[in-house]
């Protein structure tokens, strides 16, 4: 049985995801109005400002980085043959352009792919025009920049 | 600043990062939103774990809404959660204003190789370059749509 469907695998995928939900719920970042509330900066002379996103990533960072500095002493994680760590490193057009294109969905609308997809537990008005528009959204990126990890490297190796 | 609810924030923001470090240690697999969504097409080989960490999300965020009632929005106890509206003065209707920042989300993000969880969190972790011109520019960016359209 190829590995990614033996039942440690998926248990740990499983878990992870409801860890990670159960954390958008706790840190308040289903709500896209407090998102955008962290993203108002114009509010910070009135005091208006709410900062806690910015409480939100530093943990989950510093939590991320122990664990990657853990990783780098092992050859392997505990339920694959290897790390897929991101082979790409470069700054090029796409990451820009993509990051910006991303900056103003995200200003625009206070919700990003995590909260979208965990939202479908409260089912707020016209989040399925959302997440089919990303669906749709991610189909076009795809068809426009070559993407996956091979034929990312082949696009960069053809320059 | 009475919305601001720092021990939440630190307590969820934690969570988020053991979900990320658990996926990483356990599956070698970055804890990225966009890309566990993005790939759920063909011809992914790898669309088992991903549906399977998809599905948990959702259940982990219906589940906290229980076991934790009424902090801010969703479940039992919580204010209803609302997407917003578009902004009167562009006299866009909300349904086509929440598809575009779908639709810019989701090209974005692929095109970019991530969002918020794949290079805001684990991209930084990993000390990695593009991930840090990619938190700057969607933060920076974000902070301007938000001044421009006066949405909140």
């Amino acid at each position: 049985m190829a590995i990614a469907l033996k039942l440690p695998y998926l248990a740990t995928a499983a878990i992870s995801g409801l860890l990670f939900g159960a954390g958008l719920y706790v840190s308040q970042m289903v709500d896209p109005l407090k998102v955008l509330r962290f993203l108002d900066f114009g509010a910070i002379p009135s005091g208006g400002w709410d900062p806690s996103l910015a409480f939100v990533i530093v943990p989950a960072i510093v939590v991320m980085f122990i664990a990657v500095r853990i990783a780098k002493g092992r050859k392997a994680p505990l339920f694959d043959a290897s790390f897929h760590e991101p082979e790409y490193t470069k700054i090029d057009r796409p990451l820009v352009i993509g990051a910006a294109l991303f900056g103003i969905g995200w200003g625009m609308s206070g919700i990003c792919p995590g909260p979208a997809i965990s939202l479908i537990a409260f089912l707020p008005n016209n989040l399925w025009i959302y997440l089919v528009a990303l669906f749709i959204g991610s189909w076009l990126g795809s068809v426009v920049i070559p993407s996956g990890r091979n034929r990312r490297l082949e696009a960069a190796a053809a320059e | 600043m009475d919305s601001f609810t720092p021990l939440t924030a630190l307590i969820g923001g934690g969570l988020i990062g053991l979900a990320s470090a658990i996926l990483w240690l356990g599956n070698g697999r970055i804890a990225g939103i966009s890309g566990i969504f993005g790939q759920l097409l063909p011809p992914a080989q790898t669309v088992v774990w991903r549906v399977v960490f998809l599905v948990a999300l959702v259940l982990g965020t219906l589940a906290a809404s229980y076991l934790i009632p009424g902090l801010g929005v969703g479940g039992p106890a919580g204010k209803p959660a609302v997407l917003v509206s578009a902004p009167a003065w562009t006299a866009i209707p909300t349904p086509i204003w929440i598809a575009a920042a779908g639709l810019l989300t989701g090209i974005g993000t692929k095109i970019g190789n991530g969002c918020t969880s794949g290079h805001g969190v684990c991209g930084l972790a990993r000390l990695s370059k593009r991930s840090m011109v990619a938190v700057m520019i969607f933060f920076g960016v974000a902070i301007i749509t938000v001044a421009v359209t006066r949405i909140v």
